[in-house]
């Protein structure tokens, strides 16, 4: 088995910048005032992925949970100890990203085809896949301005599940589109799993951890606390004291 | 691991997924160019979303230039006088098309980042794309402009000659390389400082009368006998890029017993000199770049 993902140490650390033009930097070094304040979003985090693994990454909010999956993206760089990655990364993450609300649903899908690393000739390969998952076949000529929020989304969805990729990173995003959808979005993700591609999913559903993953990570205030199987994680985070399946679509599945 | 994988027996996973590497490094412009298709797809959306919902579309490209030059010729040309020298239309046009192409790019260039920040701030594409997507919609944009001024030439008798197509390519060289070099550097800088956006209205401003447009090169010849303002005049790049210009559009619809030293002497061994400079500074400004780069997605809130 090879490692896909390799954390060795990462930190990252945001400066809060007090000042954002040139001119009040100034007066605030001359009156010796701090212009930055440090926050450690992820502090000195160690563990790696094999190919094929499902990972979960939890912890409550503002644990450092977004942080972490962008440092594996490649948006964010640490800022001390590294982060090594294999092969392409996509995932169902800010899917939305990309979109240009005066472009039509068309051409919006080849923008951010392309935007996640598809050629041309992928993207025409799959375009009726991906127009089918979505479900708004009768709008792809539409600027997405006009589209509803759920459809926005959901072309959103189907472009980042039709991308290849070796590193699907899903982040708690499950939470929209209708049941149907997220059904059909669970159970494209099963497949992503089952083709062997490896998954970090960030969720606090523990019935659809339960469902995709083998193995979880767990993050307090940036720290690493807790990393193995998912109901050690569950029970770690006192997760499983309280009905957290309010919205009962993870019985579905 | 309990599960067994389908797709990786007998491949080693260096050759089936590529290296382990840090999932945020670029290669730079080079990674530009390998993404061409989505290079291409975001100059066209530039292109389409410019001038949408606007009366005249398009065509402000052309309306904002010809009002410009309008100006220039009626009350520079005859309130002042310049209109006496011989084709001071195109000598204005031939510069102006110039100016224009820098500050377009320029302008369009050093917001193109923070434009893009929903984009920068989440996903993973190389930056350099969207300061090099605005210089490719300038260009688009500057091609029929070109080509305008070629029919004005052809009107008044433009005589082809090999020195006048070389000047044309090195002015044109220059200034792309030279507007890449500029608004790539700003491009970021601007991430870090907005002040950008308004230095950059100076810097247009100030090119506009830094370069022999309105005025000849001659008036500032006459006035500095090649002293060192001249050398310090002659050292801007934009300068270089216009008389070049002018040695393409405007010299050749010269009687030919039109005077010497209209521009400046040594045209093409500066002209040379200044695309090797430019050349340098893009290799300097995306060192700049890249150093910033590491922390654009943090900085753009």
């Amino acid at each position: 088995m090879v490692d896909t993902v390799v954390l060795d140490h990462a930190t990252k650390a945001f400066a809060l910048r007090e000042t954002h033009t040139l001119k009040r930097r100034m007066v605030a070094m001359a009156r010796g005032q701090q212009v930055t304040r440090r926050f450690l979003a992820v502090n000195d985090v160690s563990f790696s992925i094999e190919e094929g693994d499902a990972v979960a990454l939890m912890g409550l909010n503002g644990s450092g949970k977004s942080t972490l999956l962008k440092l594996i993206s490649g948006v964010l760089r640490p800022d001390g100890g590294s982060v090594l990655t294999r092969g392409r990364i996509a995932g169902l993450i800010e899917v939305t990203a990309g979109f240009h609300t005066q472009l039509t649903g068309r051409e919006n899908i080849y923008l951010n085809a392309a935007i996640l690393g598809m050629s041309e000739p992928e993207i025409n390969r799959k375009f009726d896949s991906l127009v089918d998952f979505s479900g708004i076949e009768e709008f792809l000529d539409q600027p997405v301005g006009n589209y509803s929020s759920g459809m926005f989304a959901r072309l959103g969805f189907a472009i980042a599940v039709t991308a290849d990729s070796d590193v699907f990173i899903i982040d708690e995003v499950l939470a929209v589109g209708d049941p149907p959808f997220k059904k059909k979005c669970m159970k494209r993700i099963r497949e992503i799993r089952d083709e062997g591609r490896t998954i970090v999913f960030v969720s606090h559903n523990t019935t659809q951890v339960k469902r995709i993953c083998t193995r979880a990570v767990v993050l307090e205030k940036g720290c690493l606390t807790y990393h193995g199987d998912v109901d050690g994680a569950i029970k770690h985070l006192e997760y499983d004291q309280n009905d957290d399946d309010a919205d009962g679509e993870g019985g579905e599945l | 691991m309990t599960s067994t994988l389908p797709h990786s027996a007998g491949v080693s996973a260096d050759v089936r997924l590529g290296p382990l590497r840090p999932p945020g490094d670029t290669t730079g412009l080079f990674g530009v160019f390998q993404r061409r298709y989505l290079l291409k797809l975001l100059v066209r959306k530039e292109l389409r979303v410019r001038y949408q919902g606007s009366l005249l579309g398009v065509a402000w490209s052309y309306v904002k230039p010809l009002i410009r030059f309008l100006t220039y010729v009626l009350v520079i040309g005859y309130v002042i006088g310049l209109h006496k020298l011989p084709g001071y239309p195109l000598h204005v046009f031939s510069a102006m098309i110039v100016v224009t192409f820098f500050t377009e790019t320029l302008g369009a260039g050093t917001k193109s980042v923070v434009k893009n920040k929903s984009l920068v701030r989440k996903m993973n594409v190389p930056r350099e794309m969207f300061p090099v997507a605005s210089l490719l919609v300038t260009i688009y944009h500057a091609l029929p402009q070109y080509l305008i001024l070629f029919i004005g030439c052809l009107i008044a008798d433009w005589r082809f000659s090999a020195t006048a197509i070389a000047a044309g390519l090195l002015s044109f060289a220059i200034l792309v390389t030279f507007s890449l070099a500029v608004s790539l550097a700003f491009s970021a800088l601007n991430v870090w400082f907005r002040d950008f956006q308004n230095f950059v209205e100076t810097i247009t401003h100030l090119v506009m009368w830094s370069v022999p447009m309105i005025y000849t090169f001659q008036m500032i010849a006459s006035r500095t006998h090649g002293n060192w303002i001249e050398q310090a005049y002659l050292a801007n790049p934009i300068v270089e890029a216009v008389v070049l210009a002018q040695r393409c559009f405007w010299v050749p619809t010269l009687p030919p017993d039109t005077p010497e030293a209209l521009l400046p002497a040594h045209l093409f061994e500066r002209g040379l000199i200044t695309l090797a400079v430019s050349i340098a500074l893009i290799a300097v400004a995306q060192r700049l770049f890249t150093r910033l780069e590491v922390k654009f997605a943090e900085h753009l809130l």
